[in-house]
């Protein structure tokens, strides 16, 4: 634990009546980290979140967020940190886009030309462009959660948190997102710790992963080690042109099962160990493929298995 | 930072307040529509004095011109209380949409972002029937005007504004943790309202100790009004008293500030 951490918590604790939702939480991010912060619903993580940003008074323990108080000091700990709550919206719905972007400028005292340089370089890396004379209310979902993104970064935070932003999100967007939150913490080094229940979003923008269970921290490392502690697989399904021997040699892959002769066949692969692109090549230069699905690793799966891993459940 | 001047500071504050103004314009039928609804709203409260002093000639001590005068300067520091806080009292439809959630997330303070999240220019037509009974009570009731009443009247309608105001933001700060308490808060903020139009002659002791030292709504309108009109007025307000509504007023917003203060401390956040 580093004097400079950007998120620091120790022994935290929040209880609710008679309940602790927050069990003796330490855990600390490093700047320029992204940090998937995951567990069922009711676990605890919102409770969290709500301590970091100072909406919530903690029951006891530490808390700085980048290195501050955040109940003493909320309007400072605000200046430097962007946060989107998936589910509420930040921006203006009776006002077009564009004014949320001229207000929020103004709230955290930008001048008249960063705000506009600012929007205009966050609205054409999220193409946002034509909608940006659009009431907010009548932006579909997916333009929203740009929008609430870029509103949350419109003053450069060094903290990011996102609180399951690509809920409900079409595979496009959910792509749009995730392209542009990498391009963006590539450039500014921005911190990122998202909520999610999609594993899809901790495999393409974290390096670390936080599993909490009952409050308690119950997994807190990589990605690659959450996979080897839970078995946490992706699974290609692939339909083949004609009955098809079991696809027992494709490296880094595992068949698990075979269907109608081989007609459908399951292989289960690990993404730090190769890619859906390579186990398809490698397939279609001896077989004929004809269709293709990817079944992704249940969040709350691999959330159970940590629990069982950990003796917990 | 240290130095950077008021406008700059308030810069924020304009911004949004301008942003509420240019929301409403935008549907500009159902904008005036309001306003018309407010005007309706400003003249039934003007019909009730109306009716009354229709059958009586003196009610609580006041004559049909006195009660004017009490009535236009209420609804005066009622309608701009309302116009700029009055939404003060839905604080859980803010919860509910989250925006309370946000105005955390967001380098200013809670209260003042709360205030400046909506301007309701609608309200502007309850005003205008309160400006226009003031302007009719002015005239015609026999004041013996000088320097100094001219100065009670400024400072009542500012500091009775302020008093409305504290009322409206302690009903906000006990709604943190009063589920669906409005109809408990109303009875404050509207029925302050209702209480600060009449003579308070016409309330028993324990109300007009209510309304003078603890909800002090009497000097929103009646104790000045009195004093102005040199009318003899209630045992326990005599006129010097009328020169004690800022006083009110800080007492008012001390009280809101505590309700405020206690409400925020409660706040859990809204949901999951």
């Amino acid at each position: 634990m580093s004097a400079d951490s950007i998120i620091e918590t120790r022994e935290l604790v929040r209880d609710f009546r008679k309940t602790r939702a927050v069990d003796r939480m330490t855990f600390s991010v490093e700047p320029g980290e992204a940090v998937g912060y995951i567990g069922a619903n009711g676990a605890g993580k919102s409770t969290t979140i709500k301590m970091l940003t100072g909406i919530l008074k903690p029951t006891s323990g530490h808390v700085r967020t980048c290195g501050l108080d955040p109940m003493r000091r909320r309007v400072e700990v605000a200046r430097r940190l962007g946060v989107v709550f998936g589910q509420r919206s930040q921006l203006w719905w009776d006002l077009p886009l564009r004014d949320s972007f001229t207000i929020l400028g103004a709230i955290h005292r930008m001048d008249d030309g960063s705000t506009r340089a600012r929007t205009d370089l966050l609205v054409e890396q999220l193409e946002m462009g034509p909608q940006l004379g659009t009431p907010v209310r009548s932006l579909s979902l997916g333009q929203r959660m740009r929008a609430e993104i870029a509103a949350a970064l419109l003053h450069s935070p060094e903290l990011l948190i996102l609180d399951e932003p690509t809920i409900g999100l079409d595979v496009l967007s959910k792509q749009r997102l995730r392209e542009f939150l990498v391009a963006e913490r590539h450039e500014q080094g921005t911190t990122l710790l998202l909520t999610t229940h999609d594993m899809g979003d901790i495999e393409r923008l974290c390096d670390r992963v936080l599993v909490v269970d009952h409050g308690r921290l119950a997994f807190d490392g990589t990605l690659t080690g959450l996979a080897g502690t839970v078995g946490a697989q992706r699974i290609l399904v692939l339909d083949l042109a004609g009955p098809t021997p079991d696809l027992c040699d494709v490296p880094g892959a595992t068949l698990v099962q075979s269907e109608s002769d081989g007609l459908r066949q399951r292989l289960s692969f690990d993404s730090a160990a190769t890619t859906v692109a390579a186990v398809l090549a490698h397939v279609s230069s001896r077989h004929e493929v004809r269709d293709l699905t990817i079944e992704e690793p249940d969040i709350e799966d691999v959330v159970r298995r940590i629990y069982a891993a950990s003796g917990r459940d | 930072m240290a130095d950077e001047s008021l406008s700059e500071r308030l810069r924020p504050y304009r911004v949004l307040l301008a942003s509420r103004a240019r929301a409403q314009m935008q549907y500009r039928a159902s904008f005036v529509t309001d306003i018309l609804g407010t005007v309706g709203v400003g003249l039934a409260e003007f019909a009730e004095v109306w009716v009354i002093f229709h059958n009586v000639d003196v009610l609580g001590g006041l004559d049909f011109t006195a009660a004017l005068l009490v009535f236009a300067l209420s609804n005066l520091a009622f309608s701009l209380a309302d116009m700029f806080v009055g939404h003060l009292d839905q604080l859980p439809r803010f919860i509910r949409a989250g925006q309370v959630d946000a105005f955390y997330v967001r380098p200013l303070p809670l209260l003042a972002q709360l205030m400046t999240s909506d301007l309701s220019l609608r309200r502007v037509g309850r005003l205008a029937v309160a400006l226009v009974a003031l302007t009719v009570a002015l005239v015609t009731a026999p004041i013996a005007w000088s320097a100094a009443t001219v100065a009670l009247i400024v400072l009542t309608v500012v500091s009775g504004t302020a008093i409305f105001s504290a009322l409206f933001t302690a009903a906000g700060g006990l709604q943190f943790f009063l589920v669906d308490g409005s109809e408990f808060t109303n009875a404050f903020t509207y029925g302050g309202s209702y209480a600060a139009q009449q003579s308070q002659q016409v309330f028993p002791g324990p109300l007009r100790i209510f309304w003078t030292f603890v909800a002090p709504t009497a000097f929103v309108a009646y104790i000045p009004a009195v004093a102005v009109l040199g009318l003899p007025g209630d045992r326990l307000a005599p006129h010097w008293l009328a020169w004690c509504t800022p006083l009110a007023a800080l007492l008012a917003w001390a009280i809101a500030g505590l309700c405020w203060r206690l409400g925020t401390r409660h706040y859990q956040g809204a949901g999951g």
